[in-house]
């Protein structure tokens, strides 16, 4: 059997020729190449000839000792990637026992509370040899902190650990809504962790920047291109605010992308990123590290785009936005499953979801050349487009902010102008959908067939709540709580300070066995709590 | 207890003044549609009104009116007093509807049991100069106080709506000339107090500076409220910490006393009357003229009486005929 | 043009989820409609929703939850107001499976909305929803 994690060699197999045999070379076409500042055409010379892109899928649910043994099924068949997705109370910063939670725990990823959860979630898996992500944001310094405290408890030190937070707070006030403390103080926390792991995690990439929310939310694709880079500017400043030298931190930010239905837009999209990254991170922010510059990013599949109607209709549309993602030079990718629209993926949806991406680099032929829509005049145009839309946003943003971006997205955050660019953007795509003047296919055109019996659902059970509820009573039984309260009265005290980072406090606390939701609520004490700004 | 649907206005009225939140609910409704209903409701009310201090709040959008809001009647519940807003927010002029938001941003001050009512505009001009102050009598009866009326400050019926209370307070934020606007606006010539709200903003300074400026200027001119007790105060304010809110609830206070000192508040209140007597004289006559203009374009819409001359003339003629003989 | 008295609609997020999308477009709809919308927004409870309906004298709630969430919200919330003593509809927005249809409405839910309703269809179920009941 063929393996499928490395390259044909044209040594020994038929090489990188297309399927009738024609040998076809890495790249075509002039100017600056894939690998050449600024990058636009991919940021490796190779691209997909040296290193498929990561074919990366989301698991999570229940209980830690659930999704533990998906962990172990996933590594057993030679995945080295790990992705964790947490429940919403995890994601508020609020523990299984706390009103809010009430239904909700395990159910959209798994319950963390204290570092026994931890403890659970990576029972016998040695984690100085995978690489973790975790998708948490307004408590991801607490998680981070635990997981490091897992990981030296079983004597990994922390330097060896490698993985990506997603811990982009900005696109939570803009798009995604799961914010704890006002922007000010998290994008504080963004930094603490950025510090942290800068100096004692090299491995770590502490943000992932993320676009894919903004674009679920409603958005344009340019808006989603120029949000998203925005906060990665936003941050960049933040972080050399601190004191950090831009070339430390900066080669260890990510990106995650949507890929939706119009394919050259999409293109487009992603050539641009690389760009405009590139160029400002060069010539604005003084970065001189190749690796400050080069964009790399993860792509999903636009969720929103799934139609409850004739489900199997997604299939199609999973294929070729993930083939936009890969024309646009996508690092990791992972692709929806059909029936999500409905409910939370089948196996056997997410098994044809994966297969789709194996299609795309197995049989298509598109992984043999870098870049292979460079020169196309469309999507040249789309490119420029894109990149001359962002560039209006930034230079509203630095409008708005005096000159910094930063102080630009706190700005717009605040009036609630990216959130009502994305409503009003939700609300044309919708109208526009109801007028017929666009077609989805199975949803306002060639609607026959709908009325085929739909998928099954997946629905998870009220054990998992009770088991948590259970283990969660038996750790605050057995903790010291003198400790912790000392714990938080150190996390109260380090929060007040602005130059302090919360990071040794926060892992010192999370070690006696404090709860997310204890720490979070000493830190809203001294952060305060963020309403929404209601642009509706 | 019957529903609220099935009780006459007078049992409502009484229910409302016994401390039923849906009774109130209910009446504000009525006050809110007019017509025969709200009348009733006046009828029930106006004789127990005048313990409430009803306070007028009043800037742009966005200068943080609801946030403030929340922070001070969450501290005045706390002072064990009874606080309602009446959140009033524009309709859409091509649609009617509204989106009324205001209960987000006031989502804590719900929990600590204040009232809170939103209402849209409405559309028809001068509406709301009828519908607000026979809300705020309901809400006094139902024993509120203070009764803070909260307006986008951006036309003329809010305003007057502002000015139309005891207290008119008048948020500004720095940044965006805001003081220039509301001088623009005339907000700042109903003003008795001003928020500089956002007041962590670093160019704060300069909107205190921009007010003060103003009101030196308008008292040269001889402008401002013919009846202020004194030169507005300018309270500075961070809605979001709560900064600088006691101070405002403390000055909104003092004003009421000085008010009272100054035996101004019934010269005020009956101001107030008036003005609400000359509104509803307004409507009724707009209401009937247009009732009259109606049916005498009406009769004279065939084409033989007004094709051969221009339409200003047959407009005349037609206003002649009404006002020499109004009842016809 | 605008009705005598618009329907007056409370609209919120039940649980804690923020995807709020599908509550805003409804939110505009809605307005569109001629209605006024009395937005509550996102993580509302079942006893902040009766505050604002009581407050508001609604006429009819919408609510708007999270995968799998409606056959325990959407009951909860219909009990929540009756207990209340409020006779208020509810309608429910949110991805439904049709097997759930019969369970929804036998609780007492009054419409069920999915993702991409049509603005049409959206005023015209809040509009039955309110008809249904006696004022
Ligand atoms: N920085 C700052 N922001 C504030 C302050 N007060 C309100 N805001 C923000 O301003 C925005 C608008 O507030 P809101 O109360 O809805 O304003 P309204 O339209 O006047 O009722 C929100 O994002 C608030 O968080 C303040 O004192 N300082
Ligand atoms: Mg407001």
């Amino acid at each position: 059997m063929a393996n499928p994690d490395s390259r044909p060699d044209s040594d020994s197999g038929p090489g990188f020729r297309t399927l009738s045999g024609i040998p076809v070379d890495s790249v075509y076409g002039d100017g600056p190449l894939p690998g050449e500042f600024p990058y636009t055409r991919g940021v490796h010379a190779e691209m997909y000839r040296s290193r498929l892109w990561t074919m990366r899928m989301f698991a999570g649910f229940g209980t830690a000792g659930d999704t533990n043994a998906r962990f172990h099924e996933l590594l057993r068949a030679g995945g080295t990637g790990l992705s964790t997705a947490f429940d919403m109370p995890t994601l508020m910063g609020r523990d299984s026992d706390h009103s809010w939670a009430l239904g909700e725990v395990g159910r959209a990823g798994v319950a963390v509370d204290t570092v026994e959860d931890m403890v659970d979630l990576f029972a016998g898996i040695d984690l100085g040899a995978v690489s973790t992500s975790m998708t948490i944001n307004g408590p991801a310094p607490i998680l981070l902190a635990m997981y490091v405290a897992v990981a030296e408890e079983a004597g990994v030190e922390r330097a060896r650990l490698s993985g990506t937070l997603q811990n982009d707070i900005l696109k939570e006030y803009q798009a995604q809504k799961e914010y704890v403390f006002p922007p000010r103080p998290s994008v504080r926390l963004v930094t603490d962790v950025i510090r942290f792991t800068t100096a004692e995690m090299p491995r770590w990439n502490p943000v992932s920047i993320s676009g894919y929310h903004i674009r679920e939310a409603g958005s344009t694709a340019a808006h989603e291109l120029a949000f998203t880079l925005a906060n990665g500017f936003a941050y960049v400043e933040a972080a050399m605010a601190a004191g950090l030298a831009v070339d430390d931190f900066a080669p260890r930010l990510s990106f995650f992308f949507n890929s939706h239905n119009d394919f050259f837009e999409e293109v487009g999209k992603f050539r641009a990123a690389r760009r405009i990254w590139a160029t400002w991170m060069r010539d604005r922010y003084g970065a001189t590290d190749e690796r400050s510059l080069k964009l790399r990013f993860h792509t999903q599949t636009a969720g929103v785009s799934l139609t409850a109607q004739q489900p199997e209709v997604n299939i199609a549309r999973v294929a070729l936005q993930a083939m936009a993602g890969v024309m646009g030079g996508t690092q990791s990718l992972h692709t929806d499953s059909h029936d999500e629209a409905l409910a939370l993926p089948s196996e056997e949806a997410a098994r044809i979801a994966l297969r789709t991406q194996q299609v795309i680099a197995h049989e298509t032929g598109v992984a043999h050349v870098a870049d292979p829509l460079g020169g196309s005049h469309y999507v040249e145009w789309m490119t420029d487009e894109m990149e001359r839309r962002a560039t209006d946003v930034f230079v509203h943003l630095e409008d708005l902010g005096g000159g910094s971006i930063l102080e630009g997205v706190y700005a717009g955050i605040e009036s609630g102008w990216f959130a009502g660019e994305i409503a009003d953007a939700a609300y044309r795509y919708e109208r526009e959908v109801n007028a017929g003047e666009r077609i989805v296919v199975g949803v306002n055109a060639f609607t026959e067939g709908n009325d085929a019996e739909r998928a099954k659902l997946l629905r998870i059970g009220q054990d998992t709540e009770d088991l948590q509820l259970k283990r969660l009573a038996g750790v605050k039984q057995a903790r010291d709580d003198r400790a912790v309260a000392d714990s938080l009265r150190r996390i109260v005290a380090d929060a007040g300070d602005p130059t302090t980072n919360l990071m040794p406090a926060l892992m010192d606390s999370v070690r006696v066995r404090t709860t997310v939701g204890e720490i979070v609520e000493a830190l809203e004490g001294v952060f305060g709590t963020y309403v929404e700004q209601a642009v509706i | 207890m019957a529903p609220v649907a099935d009780r006459t206005v007078p049992e409502l009225v009484a229910a409302a003044r016994g401390g039923e939140l849906r009774a109130t609910a209910r009446l504000l409704t009525f006050v809110e549609r007019g017509g025969d209903l709200a009348e009733q409701v006046a009828e029930a009310t106006h004789r127990h009104v005048g313990n409430a201090h009803v306070i007028g709040l009043t800037g742009p959008p966005g200068s943080g009116k609801s946030t403030l809001t929340a922070v001070w009647t969450i501290q005045l519940a706390e002072e064990g007093r009874r606080p309602a807003v009446l959140a009033v927010d524009p309709s859409s002029p091509l649609t009617g509807g509204a989106i009324l938001g205001d209960r987000v941003r006031m989502a804590a001050a719900t929990a600590a049991g204040v009232f809170i009512r939103s209402m849209a505009t409405r559309g028809h001009a001068g509406g709301l100069a009828l519908a607000v102050p026979g809300m705020v009598r309901v809400l006094d009866i139902a024993g509120f106080d203070p009764v803070i009326v909260e307006t986008v400050g951006v036309g003329q019926v809010e305003v007057d709506v502002t000015a139309a209370t005891d207290t008119a307070v008048v948020v500004v934020t720095p940044g965006m000339g805001d003081a220039v606007q509301a001088n623009k606006a005339g907000l700042l010539e109903v003003a008795d107090l001003f928020a500089v709200n956002k007041s962590d903003r670093p160019d704060a300074v300069d909107v205190r500076r921009d007010l003060e400026l103003m009101l030196d200027l308008s008292k040269l001119t001889g402008h401002g409220r013919p009846d202020a007790v004194a030169r507005p105060t300018i309270v500075s304010t961070v809605a979001t910490t709560g900064r600088g809110v006691a101070e405002l609830a403390d000055a909104v206070d003092s004003h009421l006393a000085a008010l009272l000192n100054a035996g101004l508040l019934e010269a005020r209140r009956e101001v107030r009357r008036r003005a609400e007597v000359r509104s509803h004289l307004e409507h009724l006559v707009l209401a009937a003229s247009a009732a009259a203009v109606e049916a005498a374009f009406g009769a004279a819409a065939d084409a033989a009486e007004t094709a051969d001359e221009p339409p200003g003339v047959t407009a005349r003629r037609l206003a002649e005929r009404l006002l020499t003989n109004p009842g016809s | 043009m605008a009705d005598a008295t618009p329907v007056r609609v409370v609209l919120a997020k039940l649980g804690l989820d923020g995807h709020d999308r599908g509550l805003k477009v409804v939110a505009r709809m809605l307005r569109d409609g001629g209605m006024e919308v009395i937005y509550l927004g996102l993580r509302q409870t079942t006893s902040s929703i009766i505050d604002a309906v009581e407050q508001e004298d609604a006429d009819v709630v919408g609510i708007s939850m999270l995968n799998a969430g409606h056959l325990t919200l959407g009951p909860l919330m219909v009990d929540a107001l009756a207990d209340a003593g409020l006779d208020v509809p509810v309608v429910i927005g949110g991805i439904v499976p049709d097997e759930d249809l019969p369970t929804l409405a036998a609780a007492g839910v009054a419409g069920v909305l999915g993702p991409g309703s049509p603005a049409a269809d959206v005023v015209a179920c809040v509009r039955a929803a309110v008809a249904g009941r006696g004022r």
